[in-house]
């Protein structure tokens, strides 16, 4: 139990920080998924076939293909791709990027994919006479976006991205490969320089469980205001 | 685009594909079985067994697959009884602690998958069973299991899918599966996207082979 209090003698402090941190990549990356949900779900929905194709295949790809390979890509693939571009403006220096922004990145764009998926189901489940009625009315379209179809959409929406984030939430466990301190990370240089890796792996499992519950308590009550006068 | 590499590396990473499907098929085989004997606990009156079931599901799915693969492997070696028991041979080899986490995992949520299937069968069928005069072993075999197999098949099929992706974590346990592979000739060849197109295409053929083998099941199995 010494091993997990606080202070020098133990890794009580670090682990915690380390949850602070798995907690705002998962945030990060749910946002940044948010926006790629806002570029793609409108070109899922499109019925120009081109973009339609291009929706398609964001969310095939990223749903087939395993997180950690995306993460790969992202991690070796993201310096050399900057490296790339300051090449051509004549900086040959090696250029290390965060691991932090890698790491959000690479999560955001698997969680976006999923979240697409989400939006453009409960778009697709709204009853056509709303948007019909939405015209009808003539209101603009941004009034028509926020005040008619994204409430309905969210109330749909909240359940099916709780999931999500729990997808997310868990993924972020990946990117300790990237070396970011966070849960997994800091957990392996605990276990690695205890050599217990039994109690931090378990620890770290308990730590998950913790955010996942009480993530679960926070959207339920999300899911209750959003869905009044239903 | 070195399309020099992606040929020369499209062998290596087919090769690492069987261990991937190894995995793959050796722990949904397991996890069938896991998911079935906590989806009939799961039902059970008895309230300690639907204690324990409920804790199952709920600590494997709401911790990282991760998580589960390093206590095994890492965590389990630390248990004197466990090493100088029979069980180390197993314990011992990252390929079994890979299956052993990957069954565990996947059992969880089948056991989910399997529970809403039992629970959606109509009480009819199962009285109707009564009343001829049919046991409750073969009502279960024979009523019971083909209509829940029916009726998690979309959802065991996604599950199948999340799985194959799933066994892309052997590979930080040592085990040169497809991703192992693929990470292998990134970090010697430093071209990741090249690998990834072709390691990432092995992947998703994967997947639609898995997605259109569902479709026909469930065709074969719709009344």
């Amino acid at each position: 139990m010494e091993l997990l209090a606080f202070g020098k003698t133990g890794w009580g402090d670090e682990l915690f920080f380390a949850t602070l941190m798995t907690l705002a990549v998962s945030i990060t990356a749910m946002l940044i998924g948010f926006l790629f949900a806002l570029i793609f779900t409108p070109l899922k929905l499109s019925k120009n076939k081109f973009l339609n194709l291009i929706g398609n295949f964001y969310t095939t790809v990223i749903r087939g293909v395993p997180e950690l390979l995306v993460i790969y890509l992202f991690f070796f693939g993201g310096s050399g791709a900057i490296m790339f571009v300051a090449s051509m403006f004549g900086y040959n220096e090696y250029i290390e990027i965060n691991a932090f922004l890698t790491g959000s990145f690479a999560i955001g764009i698997i969680s976006g994919a999923y979240s697409t998926e989400v939006f453009r189901g409960a778009i697709q489940s709204i009853d056509k006479g709303q948007f019909e009625a939405s015209k009808v009315l003539g209101f603009k379209k941004h009034i028509h976006f926020f005040k008619i179809i994204m409430p309905q959409m969210l109330r749909l929406a909240i359940p099916n991205l709780s999931n999500v984030w729990q997808i997310t939430l868990k993924d972020t466990s990946l990117i300790s490969v990237t070396g970011l301190v966070e849960i997994m990370r800091q957990s392996y240089i605990a276990a690695g320089s205890t050599r217990d890796p039994l109690l931090f792996y378990s620890f770290a499992a308990v730590l998950y469980l913790m955010l996942t519950f009480l993530s679960m308590k926070l959207i339920n009550k999300l899911e209750i205001k959003y869905s009044r006068g239903f | 685009m070195d399309l020099n590499l992606m040929i020369t590396s499209f062998p290596k990473l087919l090769n690492a594909s069987i261990i991937t499907l190894k995995l793959l098929s050796v722990s949904l085989f397991f996890g069938l079985f896991i998911g079935l004997l906590f989806a009939i606990l799961r039902l059970n009156k008895n309230p300690i067994l639907n204690k324990f079931a409920y804790g199952y599901s709920y600590i494997f799915r709401g911790t990282p697959l991760l998580v589960q693969i390093f206590i095994i492997y890492f965590g389990l070696g630390q248990i004197e009884g466990l090493r100088s028991s029979f069980l180390w041979v197993i314990l011992k080899e990252p390929y079994w602690c890979a299956i052993i986490a990957f069954a565990l995992n996947t059992g969880a949520y089948t056991s989910e998958i399997l529970r809403s299937a039992f629970q959606t069968i109509k009480p009819g069928f199962i009285e109707a069973g009564k009343s001829l005069g049919i046991s409750n072993k073969i009502i279960f075999y024979k009523i019971q299991i083909p209509i829940a197999i029916k009726q998690s098949l979309p959802a065991y099929g996604n599950e199948i899918i999340l799985m194959l992706k799933g066994t892309s974590l052997a590979s930080t346990v040592t085990l040169m599966d497809l991703t192992g592979v693929a990470k292998y000739i990134i970090s010697t060849t430093f071209k990741p996207i090249e690998v990834f197109i072709v390691a990432g295409g092995i992947y998703l053929f994967m997947t639609f082979v898995i997605h259109n083998l569902i479709k026909y099941l469930e065709k074969k199995y719709s009344y």
